[in-house]
């Protein structure tokens, strides 16, 4: 069990929280994520870290209200308790001297970019983050992507607030222009793909952060499996992150469509529910 | 009880397999009293009874029978915990066919004494005098951590209880158990039977903690230095699911049994949608393997309402690992078992097809005794909606990646020596992180041993 100290709406739709969690805030580490229940019936469900406080002992997460699960997140307030919160889990970025890094975000990937850039950054890089969303209101925590980068460069698809279009195209023409050691890319699959698409050719190392569906998130079941480089790779112990060049991207894209039918049933049912 | 009788063991009660089809209630309904004390009188209580060698704990097994036979089931149950702390769970799950009642001298001329059943017996009716609560320790002598919360580490923990250590038992899951939890169905071993485990080491004054994954949630180190705790037993269990490595594993309805069962068993799927977790009921299910997981997923396909469930396993029925009784059990079911084929690729989605190769049986023996076979040319294809892989399962790696020093062996199973201990000072495991995939009592016998090298090294007795 634990306990929501602060939530916020950063969006519609977009939620953040803070909760208590003494050992997670003290073991984080960058690009690690946590898994959560929010009641005894729901599913076991992923959500990226996107800040920690060790001497308060909290953890903020960002999730947006999709399904059965984030509905359920969602109604909990200040004060309640979460079921199950298990983490920090996942391979942490390794935090070297890459040089000149992009952080690309894009949707719900701009909360996690936040710890990754803050790192890098503190470890001497040059950081420059692009983050992107559908329209102005759902480009979210500008402010703090800001601050832990050296440059920051926003996109939105319809050009309501600055530049118009997918952050893919922000960041082909800054590596039009820069020599660039290190792209990360997180964010709904068809971004890290169409990022993954542009740096091969150049030769740029680039690390996505997979999503793929999770149960256990222990290394238990196999569930979160996907290919990469042709081989078999548990994403929630042997990532989420993964050189984008080898990530079979159609593979991840049909496993995570698998409930598809499923998932549209147990958000119905708990809506007549409640 | 003389001539013949002496060779027929007294039938244990079971459900009838339709009506037992229809739920995830207990199959096996286990001795009356009466049944017990007859079967009990059985046994020739020989003086030297070689069903003990059989017994990875050493249960004094003539001697708790002896008490059931007077009908004395507490004291039976007394002699049993104090050898096997968890007999409610091994009467039930124990591969006791292999073991115990493998070497009963009846087995010579008739059947076994249903060693087993007797024992699951003397724990369903030697609780009701509260015989076997536990008492918290009065002082303390000593911190000990357990990660994992499977039979070793369960058993590790109480072991430590009695001698007044302090124990913390870390488990990665929102439910204690293990495997016991997430992988062996209720209605093999009722969810209540586990509970009350835990709550009988709750009693003890064992500290569980869940939600905390060891390497993750506290790294490893920090036990011994910042968490001070004197000593390590690691039970972290073969977790790790091993799949075909074939073309359409990843296709849609194609599961591992460790994500099949968990899904039902942790995550309550078999009630969807009143719980989240959603799980595919195919209408036609092809089980691959040939142990008690294997058995288990099929079994449990079934009572999510499968029309045909097979087994499709490489070798023949006699060289199932499984337990016998699981495999009858599954027969009368309705189970189909088909033989000597060897899955080579899935194709389709949705209605799929699962292609396998012939394989011929050969004379030639491998190293456990078991018959040989060899792939032929002849295709063999089998539809089925949902396919699940159950061909074992490898030793958790997440903490041997994260210290490099502790040493593994071939399996990535942690090398253990003849009292447990690791390569690591002051770090002991057992159970299948150390021995791969193997058994309940097994586990159990691991951490009996580990707890008493504990309590030497801490300097306990
Ligand atoms: C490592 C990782 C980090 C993530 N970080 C974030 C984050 O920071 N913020 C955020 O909003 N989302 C994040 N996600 C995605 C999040 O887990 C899903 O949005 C959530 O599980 C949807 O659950 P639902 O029941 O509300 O929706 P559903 O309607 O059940 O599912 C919607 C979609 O989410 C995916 N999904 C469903 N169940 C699961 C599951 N058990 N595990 C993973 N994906 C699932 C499927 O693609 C599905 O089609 C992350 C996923 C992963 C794997
Ligand atoms: C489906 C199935 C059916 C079986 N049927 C039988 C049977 O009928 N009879 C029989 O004797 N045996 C059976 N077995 C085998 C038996 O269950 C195992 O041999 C036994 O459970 C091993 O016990 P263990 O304590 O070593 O590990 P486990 O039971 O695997 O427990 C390990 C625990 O450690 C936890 N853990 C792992 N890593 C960490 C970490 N880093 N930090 C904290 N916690 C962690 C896991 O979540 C798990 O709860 C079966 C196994 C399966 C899968
Ligand atoms: S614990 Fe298992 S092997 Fe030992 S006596 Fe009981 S059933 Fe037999
Ligand atoms: S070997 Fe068989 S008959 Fe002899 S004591 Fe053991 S159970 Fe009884
Ligand atoms: S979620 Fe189960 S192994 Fe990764």
């Amino acid at each position: 069990m634990a306990k929501i100290t602060r939530k916020e709406f950063l969006a519609q739709d977009i939620v953040l929280l803070e909760i208590e969690a003494k050992r997670i805030a003290s073991n984080a580490q960058v690009g690690q994520f946590v898994v959560l229940m929010p009641y005894e019936t729901s599913e076991r469900i992923p959500i990226s870290l996107h800040n920690w406080d060790q001497i308060r002992g909290t953890i903020q997460i960002v999730f947006q209200i999709v399904g059965r699960t984030t509905s359920e997140l969602s109604t909990l307030d200040v004060g309640d308790y979460i079921y199950t919160l298990l983490g920090p889990l996942g391979k942490p970025l390794e935090l070297a001297e890459y040089g000149k890094v992009v952080c690309v975000g894009g949707g719900l990937g701009i909360p996690p970019i936040y710890n990754i850039a803050k790192g890098l950054k503190e470890k001497g890089n040059e950081v420059i983050s692009i983050i992107g969303a559908r329209t102005a209101s759902l480009l979210i925590l500008e402010e703090l992507i800001r601050e832990a980068s050296d440059e920051l460069i926003t996109c939105t698809d319809d050009g309501s607030y600055g530049r118009k279009g997918f952050v893919t195209e922000a960041l082909r023409d800054l590596l039009n222009t820069t020599k660039i050691d290190l792209v990360i890319a997180i964010g709904p699959v068809p971004m890290m793909e169409a990022v993954a698409n542009l740096t091969r050719p150049m030769g740029i190392k680039t690390i996505v952060s997979l999503n793929p569906i999770m149960l256990d998130a222990t290394g238990m079941c196999g569930v979160c499996r996907v290919k990469v480089g042709g081989q078999i790779k548990f994403a929630c112990v042997d990532g989420p992150k993964f050189d984008g060049h080898e990530v079979d991207f159609a593979d991840l894209r049909r496993r995570l469509a698998m409930y598809k039918e499923e998932e549209a049933k147990a958000l119905e049912e708990w809506k007549a529910r409640i | 009880m003389e001539g013949k009788d002496i060779e027929r063991r007294i039938p244990i009660g079971e459900r009838p397999p339709e009506e037992r089809i229809k739920d995830f209630e207990e199959v096996c309904l286990g001795y009356t009293k009466e049944e017990a004390i007859a079967e009990a009188k059985r046994c020739l209580t020989c003086s030297r009874p070689l069903c003990v060698e059989g017994c990875p704990v050493g249960i004094n097994i003539p001697a708790f029978i002896s008490y059931i036979k007077e009908g004395n089931f507490p004291q039976a149950l007394e002699e049993i915990k104090k050898k096997n702390l968890l007999p409610s769970i091994c009467g039930r799950v124990c591969p006791s066919e292999y073991q115990c009642e493998s070497k009963c001298v009846l087995g010579k001329i008739g059947a076994p004494i249903a060693i087993g059943a007797l024992e699951r017996a003397a724990s369903d009716y030697g609780e009701e005098n509260h015989l076997c609560e536990g008492n918290s320790p009065s002082h303390s002598v000593g911190r000990v951590a357990v990660i994992g919360s499977g039979p070793a580490g369960l058993t590790c923990a109480a072991e430590l209880a009695r001698s007044n250590i302090e124990v913390v038992v870390f488990e990665a899951l929102h439910e204690f158990g293990g495997v016991l939890s997430y992988g062996i169905p209720s209605f093999r071993l009722p969810r209540r039977i586990i509970q009350k485990q835990i709550e009988t080491l709750k009693a003890m004054g064992v500290k569980l903690e869940k939600n905390i994954l060891v390497g993750r949630t506290i790294p490893f180190r920090d036990l011994l230095m910042k968490e001070k705790f004197q000593a390590v037993f690691i039970a972290t269990g073969a977790g790790l699911p091993q799949l075909l490595g074939i073309n359409g594993e990843n296709l849609e309805g194609v599961y591992s049994a460790n994500e099949y069962l968990t899904r039902v068993n942790l995550m309550r799927a078999d009630q969807f949608p009143r719980y989240g977790t959603p799980i595919k009921r195919g209408k036609r299910v092809a089980v691959i393997g040939g142990g008690n997981v294997a058995i288990d997923a099929a079994r449990v396909a079934l009572r999510l309402s499968a029309e045909e469930v097979y087994i499709v396993y490489r070798r023949t029925e006699e060289e199932m690992p499984a337990r016998r009784v699981e495999i009858e059990h599954a027969k009368e079911e309705g189970i189909k078992f088909l033989y000597l084929l060897s899955p080579i690729e899935i194709k389709g989605n949705g209605e799929k097809e699962l292609v396998c190769k012939r394989m011929a049986l050969l004379d030639e023996r491998d190293a456990s005794g078991r018959r040989k076979v060899r792939e032929t040319e002849e295709i063999f294809n089998l539809k089925a909606d949902v396919i699940i892989i159950a061909i074992g399962q490898k030793p958790n790696p997440l903490i041997p990646s994260l210290e490099p020093t502790l040493r593994r062996g071939k399996e990535g199973e942690i090398i253990v020596d003849e009292e447990m201990r690791t390569s690591l000072e002051a770090v002991w495991a057992g159970g299948d992180i150390a021995s791969g995939a193997a058994t309940v009592i097994m586990a159990m016998g691991m951490a009996k041993k580990a707890a008493e090298s504990i309590k030497r090294y801490l300097g306990v007795t």
